[in-house]
């Protein structure tokens, strides 16, 4: 897919796919959304990119490996069940607080620390699923 | 309406097993595809189907305003059909990686693992 | 359906006070592994740390499903329900006896193949990702043990066949990849039939809590297409447990992968089949159980004699392994088809005998074919005379497996051939008494041939020096725990038949099961 149109056009589409995943990521903490969601968008975006410049592109532009993202994210996912445990309420418990930035309070919760880890798992698998196809294609 | 599902899961089962029943690795990988995803539309039909709101609480509720469908079904599929897509995935990369190693999709052919000259094992010294 | 503006009570659905810190016990042998899985994706180009980090994380799961066990049986059966939710509502995790002793002795075994797989698996296996593999699998096998939702554990089924996939084709030569096609995809099938029997569950019941379904599956009536669930269950995990007209991927693929995957798969996966059975057709579908007993009987007839007559006619030590896999599948099946308390704590003793053995078998080979450079009965000879430590081994791990004094596998067989012929059933008794015979059969030639055979003169055994060298000791040492383990529960029995009575008398009778999850004594 070396065609001047999509060149030109995909990094634009990378970046507006990828900022759009953080949106439906932090919308689905009350409304449709969320990480799965997300995850999966901001995998195509790289997929997008993967098809127009080539895997070696998306290597270097992800710096971390495809996998070691999967691995952050399980682990940041399991670890936000963990302060359940110094407030004696079973995993998993939805733990909140509201720090006040600038006169601004902003619920911050294990369950968006739960979600991220989610977008982060789905992104690095959905990513490294669509990299190993693509390198495929062109041995 | 949920007689018409039925019936539309009974034919995606027909046709998902008719191709697994295949020797031909690739037939057998799409009816595992229909298979899942009549499982699907079968605990769909199982939540019961009604016209009503999704079940989302409004601002300053507990409960919802009205009746809303049920939500556990469609939670329910959603991760099965992440878990189908992963398998169905690795069933691809694994099929292919097996036709380019073995050099066939047949499974009556494919008998690297259980050779068929294997013979018995010795019977004395 | 509350009207707007009502005021709602949320103590009717969420937990008011705190919990008590020991109940963490039931969930940490199920988040330790996913989080040491985890920080191993992490680390995966730091492969000198992988198998330390494995292995600590394998102790701790050790040492916390031992405090849980000895918790369940001081205390009764441990519930905690995710995320304060109360049950049905959230997911609960619940361990009785059962869980927890399976559990434990499922974290037993895959901490001594972790150490056997030391030397095992090289530094191309650390980098592919053996270990996350091997965690990420014992995340799944520890939950399946020990939820208390009939779909997480659909879910937990799934996280340890998918990581098992990937521990199957590590290596990736042209056996491992026909083997691992077989199966994927009847494994694959195998869940699918459990996730249609759990959509068909949810539509009956309205509910996937296992103490709500245990409840509930007496006061439903005869309306319900109870005897429907129950067969799909029954088809379903007798897939997974490899029963017989349904275990053809097994002997396909367990001999494909290094010994060291042969021995966590024959040792702990076809018993989480048998744990979800127990679960599922003693606990919750008792009456549906006591129709398909019948069935399920000669089933287990058939696996049992399908399994001792395929190992036989094998000459590939993993392959007579995996047919003894089988072979004691069968076993355990007879103990659900008996129902009664001493058939269930037979089978639940055999499947804890099982899970020792069959890993120990598995390694057993792996260091013969270290020594003796090879897999096959027609080339391995004069074992004995390399390494009589190796032949002392051998001869207690083929007493176990196939069932005789001093061997763990004596005193289960026992329970089970006295429950079945208490209960008139002699088919069973007879098929359990062959199958011993044709094991005995089986594993003695392995003894006789590679053992005892003398070793050729120069001519063919310069071939087969090339590939032989000395033992590995992370090896040796894995089997001689496993066997000193072997030979405490055959020679002091004692504690392990009353704690696997414990276990039947708690999936009998569910009523402390359902008390632990739902402490106000009625169901939702």
């Amino acid at each position: 897919m070396q065609t001047l149109i999509f060149r030109t056009a995909a990094p634009y589409l990378t970046g507006l796919m990828l900022m759009f995943s953080v949106f439906v990521l932090l919308r689905g903490h009350n409304e449709p959304g969320g990480g799965f969601t997300g995850g999966l968008i901001a995998a195509s975006a790289f997929a997008i990119h993967g098809i127009a410049f080539g895997v070696p592109a998306v290597r270097r532009a992800l710096y971390f490996h495809p996998m070691a993202i999967s691995g952050f994210g399980l682990f940041a996912a399991a670890a936000a069940g963990l302060p359940s445990l110094l407030f004696g309420v079973p995993f998993l418990t939805g733990l909140w607080m509201s720090p006040a930035f600038f006169g601004m309070s902003i619920d911050l919760s294990t369950v968006i620390v739960f979600d991220i880890g989610v977008y982060l798992v789905v992104v690095g698998s959905f990513t490294s699923i669509a990299l190993a196809l693509e390198d495929r294609e062109h041995d | 309406m949920e007689a018409v599902f039925a019936i539309l899961v009974g034919l995606f089962f027909a046709a998902g097993i008719y191709l697994m029943l295949s020797r031909h690795i690739i037939r057998i990988l799409l009816g595992v595809v229909l298979f899942g995803n009549a499982v699907n539309l079968l605990i769909f039909t199982n939540g019961r189907i009604i016209r009503e709101v999704p079940p989302i609480i409004a601002e300053g509720l507990d409960v919802p305003a009205g009746a809303v469908v049920n939500p556990l079904p469609q939670a329910l599929i959603l991760t099965a059909i992440v878990i189908s897509f992963c398998f169905f995935c690795f069933l691809l990369v694994l099929a292919y990686r097996a036709y380019q190693e073995i050099g066939t999709d047949d499974t009556d052919s494919m008998r690297v693992a259980e050779p068929v000259d294997d013979g018995l094992p010795p019977m004395g010294y | 359906m509350a009207v707007q503006g009502e005021i709602v009570d949320k103590a009717a659905a969420m937990v008011a006070g705190p919990i008590a810190s020991v109940d963490w016990l039931v969930i940490a042998p199920v988040v330790l592994p996913i989080i040491g899985g985890a920080v191993l994706l992490l680390i995966r180009h730091s492969i000198r740390w992988h198998a330390v980090l494995a292995l600590v994380v394998l102790v701790v799961m050790v040492g916390a499903n031992g405090l849980l066990l000895q918790r369940v049986l001081a205390t009764g059966p441990v519930s905690m329900t995710m995320g304060s939710w109360l049950p049905p509502f959230g997911i609960s995790f619940t361990a009785d006896v059962l869980g927890a002793a399976f559990s434990l002795t499922a974290s037993l075994v895959a901490f001594v193949c972790c150490a056997y797989s030391l030397r095992d698996i090289d530094a191309t296996g650390r980098r592919y990702g053996f270990y996350p593999f091997l965690m990420l699998m014992m995340a799944g096998v520890s939950g399946a043990f020990l939820t208390g939702d009939m779909f997480n554990l659909y879910v937990w089924f799934e996280v340890f066949l998918i990581s098992s996939f990937g521990l199957l084709i590590l290596g990736s030569d042209k056996a491992q990849i026909d083997g691992a096609t077989k199966y994927a995809i009847l494994n694959l099938v195998g869940t699918t039939l459990f996730l249609i029997a759990t959509g068909y569950l949810y539509g009956t019941f309205g509910t996937l809590n296992m103490a709500d379904l245990a409840t509930r599956a007496g006061q439903i009536g005869t309306a319900a297409p109870l005897m429907t669930l129950a067969t799909l269950y029954l088809l379903a995990f007798g897939m997974k447990a490899a029963a017989f007209p349904l275990n053809f991927w097994l002997p396909a693929s367990y001999h494909t992968p290094p010994v060291i995957t042969g021995a966590l798969f024959g040792g702990l996966l076809t018993k989480v089949g048998i744990y979800a059975l127990l679960r599922t057709l003693v606990m919750i579908f008792a009456a549906e159980r006591l129709v398909l007993a019948g069935l399920i009987g000669w089933v287990a007839v058939a696996t049992m004699l399908i399994g001792a007559l395929g190992a036989l006619a094998q000459s590939d030590i993993r392959r007579i392994a995996g047919f003894l896999v089988i072979s004691g599948v069968g076993i355990m099946l007879a103990g659900i088809a008996l129902g009664s308390n001493g058939g269930l704590s037979g089978a639940i003793f055999y499947a804890l005998h099982s899970m020792l053995a069959l890993s120990a078998l598995y390694l057993l080979g792996g260091l013969m074919r270290q020594r003796g450079g090879s897999f096959s009965l027609h080339s391995l000879s004069g074992l004995y005379g390399a390494s009589p430590f190796l032949a002392a081994l051998a001869f207690i791990i083929s007493l176990a497996v196939a069932g005789l004094p001093p061997g763990s596998g004596l005193w289960p067989k026992v329970m089970l051939v006295r429950a079945s012929l208490d209960s008139g059933a002699w088919q069973i008794a007879a098929a359990i008494l062959v199958s011993g015979f044709l094991a005995t059969v089986a594993l003695g030639r392995v003894l006789i041939l590679a053992f005892w055979r003398e070793a050729p003169g120069d001519k063919a055994s310069s071939d087969k020096t090339a590939a032989a060298g000395p033992m590995s000791a992370p090896g040796c040492s894995a089997l001689v725990v496993l066997v000193a383990a072997m030979l405490a529960m055959g020679v002091l029995p004692e504690p392990f038949i009353r704690l696997s009575t414990a276990a039947a008398s708690g999936l009998l009778d569910a009523s402390a099961y359902i008390q632990a999850v739902f402490p106000a004594g009625s169901g939702s």
